[in-house]
């Protein structure tokens, strides 16, 4: 099993309903976010384009903030979420540092936060806060081992790109374009 | 194409390096339960209808453990939000966790306008307001109280006002906002469109976009709707001069000349009629006023209309064929903020004629007959005949307009040389009538002359700092209201209910208004005693109860008739005048207002002025939310949108603050930052309005940004309905704040 989520970008409006579900859904503290929309246009007036995604942790399979963490706090669970043990943390803050992301923050609590693909939910068969919430339907969430889940359908089916695979992280999040 | 490219976060902070770390909000140690646990889920949730737009999305507001609020999530079973809330709706536990909210009842101890207020309690203020109400109706008649109110669908003050023997009322949702679309509409089909609107979007080939900024402006149905149709193939057409989030996602984007949008439309019915694109045989069917139509748009050439809006003639014939391809599956969107230009009426009087042409009015994919529950009242007196309305006041103006019209209640509250004012008195319930109403000039000039002002509302806001006495409300978290009977495909009900107990010395509106009823005399008008009584009655009355009510939330009526699509052939019998879709007006003949639109020439900006076009963001309602610090995370204040090409002549940078400055002279209170972007035409500038609050009681948001409102000075009136066109306003830059005071 292998935990994935497909963004679109046809349908995303950027209304960043995903952001404040995540910070309810999560307790997250105000002025930090594990997820965040990106708008970026291209051309000049009137051949413009615009492309708006919801971006969080990649939960990479060859994931940068797991290898440097010294402690073990950031570890890769079931699905392939990829975790940070609060109690493990010592803040050292090399995680966030080595994530191309950008996706990692110091809690004020003193630990390394970022979005856990809401595994509290996902546990129980729910989809994470942000996936529930969306007004437009564009992020599928599930299984990219079961060709039979949403996210299998979309991937397959329709054109995607993942954000800066050169760093070869092999993310899991993929923008349908 | 990606020789520009801007690139913005535009929510969400994904850095480390900024620490806003709030303690009253320290993080728990994550002791969540799941949803899906029905046990958790029944001891910890209640059902709510959010009150921070109008779309009024049922859902659930779920408690944390230790009893405080941990979030709100949509009802699965409301088809207003599909379990899904919008980014307010969710953020609403920022409204409800406002420090900043408004305490307790307020009386006047200055002047208007200072914050100078003495604590009172809740007795005191009502005694107040009492005792000034029955004086006024001693001297003037209660008819010159008038009511002003926003709030989503609970009559409580409303009714004690008729009670009092008050029916003035107007709502700002009317004559600032959708009034022109539900006038055309009903002098068109005989009927409006109404809220949540009847748009058939999720099953439409082609939807197409007059200025209406679906995705930013968050109304929630149709939001979902939108995002269903791309998912089936739809295409979208979007007429707009800046390069909103729907013309991203549309199969054609027409950047056209702001104020000229009445040609393009009108080039639309020359092109369908021309061609031969219409519906026939519906049009045969159901419309009057087929031959005129045709005669009178002749000249209406595509041709004529690109010397007009910009838009190329050959542009303006593949949309008509795209929107006939389409039909009947089509929407020529009607819009909801409707008041630019004062022909408002007249607009979308051709918005609905193209739907007629192509048949989409009562077809699958074009508009539905919605259906809704009326709940029964509970037995009780008749409200009194009023003595006089403003109708008598103003027996002239305005014979077309539906609902009451706020700016004249505001116009009949200034002396006109000759006649005592209509209005002595204004109630001003959840609007904050300040950043509301245009021409703020006007609205002080009347505020100066009132014998009383009384403003409900949960925030303090800039009309909170005008009224002689202040009555905080709880929040829509904190209290039950009306049951919720919202039109759609299928007829609902739905609960609002207190998850917890009002904070501070807040109260019910219901509360509110019944007490004051009572100090007024008027007991026998409330044969209850508290809400949970009068909704109690009234669910047995269609075999509910409050207690079914409180374990769903939501309850899905059948409809009471099969007739959501006209069936094939059917017989219809429409509201007009001549039982037909009425392609020529019959009613505005005989008013004496064209009966068929015209194109008229509105005036452009002059050299150095650009035009001032405001809109909605995803994560705010009006003025409302500028403070809930869950919405301000993701946008803290406006930017004005200026094109590169005008940045770079006036030497302005990306971020850099301005002042804004109208034609009339007005100068913003405040700076706003510039986002210079390709997405707004150089003739134009934009920015999203409810921000630049001037009361610094909102702590948060004091001078955030800028004020649209205040920038609209130059108002046309429509003269069918009145209400109150703004976009004809033009703006310059200023640099230096010095110039401001001089």
């Amino acid at each position: 099993m292998r935990y994935a989520m497909a963004v679109d970008t046809a349908k995303c409006v950027g209304c960043s309903d995903c952001v404040v579900a995540c910070q309810t859904e999560n307790d997250v503290p105000h002025g930090f976010a594990r997820d965040w929309v990106v708008e970026v246009n291209f051309g000049t007036y009137p051949e413009l384009k615009t492309e708006i995604r919801s971006e969080r942790c990649n939960h990479c399979d060859n994931a940068p903030c797991v290898r440097c963490c010294p402690t073990g706090a950031s570890k890769i669970v079931e699905g392939g979420i990829v975790l940070v043990e609060h109690d493990k943390c010592i803040g050292c803050g090399a995680c966030i540092t080595s994530c191309p992301y950008d996706a990692r923050f110091s809690h004020p609590d003193g630990y390394a936060d970022k979005c856990t693909f809401c595994e509290h939910r996902v546990k129980h068969g729910d989809d994470p806060a942000c996936v529930a919430v969306c007004p437009t339907k564009c992020l599928y969430f599930g299984d990219i081992d079961d060709p039979g889940s949403d996210v299998s359908g979309v991937i397959r089916t329709r054109e995607y790109k993942t954000l800066i695979p050169e760093a070869g992280t092999q993310p899991q999040i993929y923008f349908l374009t | 194409m990606a020789n520009r490219r801007d690139f913005i976060k535009i929510a969400g902070l994904g850095t480390a390096s900024i620490a806003l770390a709030n303690p009253a909000l320290k993080a728990l140690n994550n002791t969540f339960f799941s949803p899906a646990d029905p046990l958790s889920a029944g001891l910890y949730r209640t059902p709510m209808v959010c009150e921070i737009c109008f779309w009024k999305c049922a859902g659930w507001t779920y408690k944390k453990e230790d009893g405080t609020i941990w979030k709100l999530e949509g009802n699965a079973d409301d088809p207003n939000c599909n379990g899904r809330l919008c980014p307010r709706g969710t953020g609403g536990v920022g409204t409800y966790l406002d420090p900043d909210r408004l305490k307790t009842p307020l009386i006047r101890t200055g002047e208007r306008g200072n914050q100078t207020f003495r604590e009172a309690t809740w007795d005191e203020a009502l005694d107040y307001i009492a005792e000034k109400m029955k004086g006024i109706a001693a001297e003037s008649g209660p008819e010159s109280i008038a009511l002003f109110s926003h709030r989503t669908g609970s009559a409580y003050f409303n009714d004690m006002l008729k009670a009092f023997g008050s029916s003035t009322y107007a709502a700002p949702s009317y004559a600032q906002c959708k009034g022109p679309r539900e006038e055309a509409f009903y002098l068109t089909f005989g009927e409006t469109i109404g809220s949540p609107e009847r748009t058939d979007i999720r099953d439409t080939k082609c939807l197409v976009l007059i200025g209406s900024h679906i995705g930013e402006n968050m109304h929630n149905g149709q939001v979902q709707e939108m995002s269903d149709a791309i998912d089936k193939g739809a295409s979208i057409i979007t007429v707009d001069p800046r390069f909103s989030t729907a013309a991203g996602k549309s199969k054609f984007w027409l950047p056209i000349k702001p104020a000229t949008d009445m040609a393009l439309l009108l080039a639309w019915i020359n092109v369908l009629i021309t061609e031969g694109w219409y519906d026939k045989e519906y049009v045969e069917k159901y419309t009057f006023g087929f031959d005129q139509l045709k005669a009178h748009v002749r000249s209406f050439t595509p041709e004529w209309a690109y010397g007009i809006t910009t838009i190329k003639p050959d542009v303006i014939r593949d949309t008509a064929r795209e929107m006939f391809n389409a039909s009947p599956a089509v929407i020529i969107h009607p819009g909801r903020h409707t008041t630019w230009y004062g022909d408002d009426t007249q607009r979308l009087r051709t918005v609905a004629i193209l739907n007629a042409l192509l048949g989409s009015w009562g077809r699958r994919g074009g508009f539905y007959n919605p259906d809704r529950i009326s709940l029964p009242q509970m037995p009780g007196p008749e409200f009194p005949k009023p003595a006089r309305t403003w109708r008598d006041y103003y027996p002239d103006k305005y014979v077309l307009a539906g609902e009451g019209v706020s700016n004249v209640l505001v116009d009949a509250s200034i002396p006109d040389g000759e006649r005592e004012p209509f209005v002595k008195a204004w109630f001003v319930d959840a609007t904050n009538l300040i950043e509301t109403l245009p021409d703020k000039r006007r609205t002080l000039e009347a505020i100066d002359k009132l014998e009383l002002i009384v403003a409900v509302d949960i925030m303090p806001m800039e009309i909170t700092g005008y009224a002689d006495v202040v009555l905080p409300e709880a929040t829509y978290l904190e209290r039950y209201d009306d049951i919720r009977v919202s039109p759609g495909r299928v007829p609902t009900m739905a609960l609002r209910m207190p998850a917890f107990e009002p904070q501070y010395n807040s109260k019910p509106g219901w509360w509110i208004a019944r007490e004051l009823g009572l100090k007024l005399g008027l007991k026998e008008y409330y044969p209850w005693e508290n809400i949970e009584e009068l909704l109690e009655w009234q669910l047995k009355q269609v075999d509910s109860s409050l207690d079914e009510m409180k374990r769903i939330g939501v309850k899905v009526l059948p409809r009471s008739y099969d007739d959501i699509y006209f069936a094939p052939g059917e017989d219809i019998e429409f509201g007009t005048a001549t039982g037909k879709i009425e392609l020529y007006s019959t009613q505005l003949a005989a008013e004496g207002f064209d009966p068929m639109p015209k194109y008229t020439p509105h005036p452009q900006p002059p050299e150095g002025y650009y035009r001032l076009i405001y809109g909605r963001a995803p994560m705010h309602t009006f003025s409302r939310t500028s403070n809930n610090q869950h919405l301000r995370n993701l946008m803290d204040e406006n930017n004005v949108w200026v094109n590169p090409a005008i940045a770079k002549r006036w030497g302005i940078e990306n971020g850099m603050e301005v002042w804004l400055r109208n034609q009339d002279g007005v100068v913003s209170n405040f700076p706003i930052k510039v986002r210079v972007t390709e997405r707004i035409r150089w003739d134009s500038v934009y920015m999203v309005h409810g921000f630049g609050h001037g009361n610094k009681l909102l702590t948060r948001c004091f001078g955030k940004g800028a004020s649209d409102t205040q920038l609209i000075t130059n108002v046309k009136i429509d003269p069918v309905m009145g209400g109150t066109g703004m976009r004809e306003n033009f703006v310059t830059f200023l640099f230096e704040p010095e110039e401001v005071i001089s």
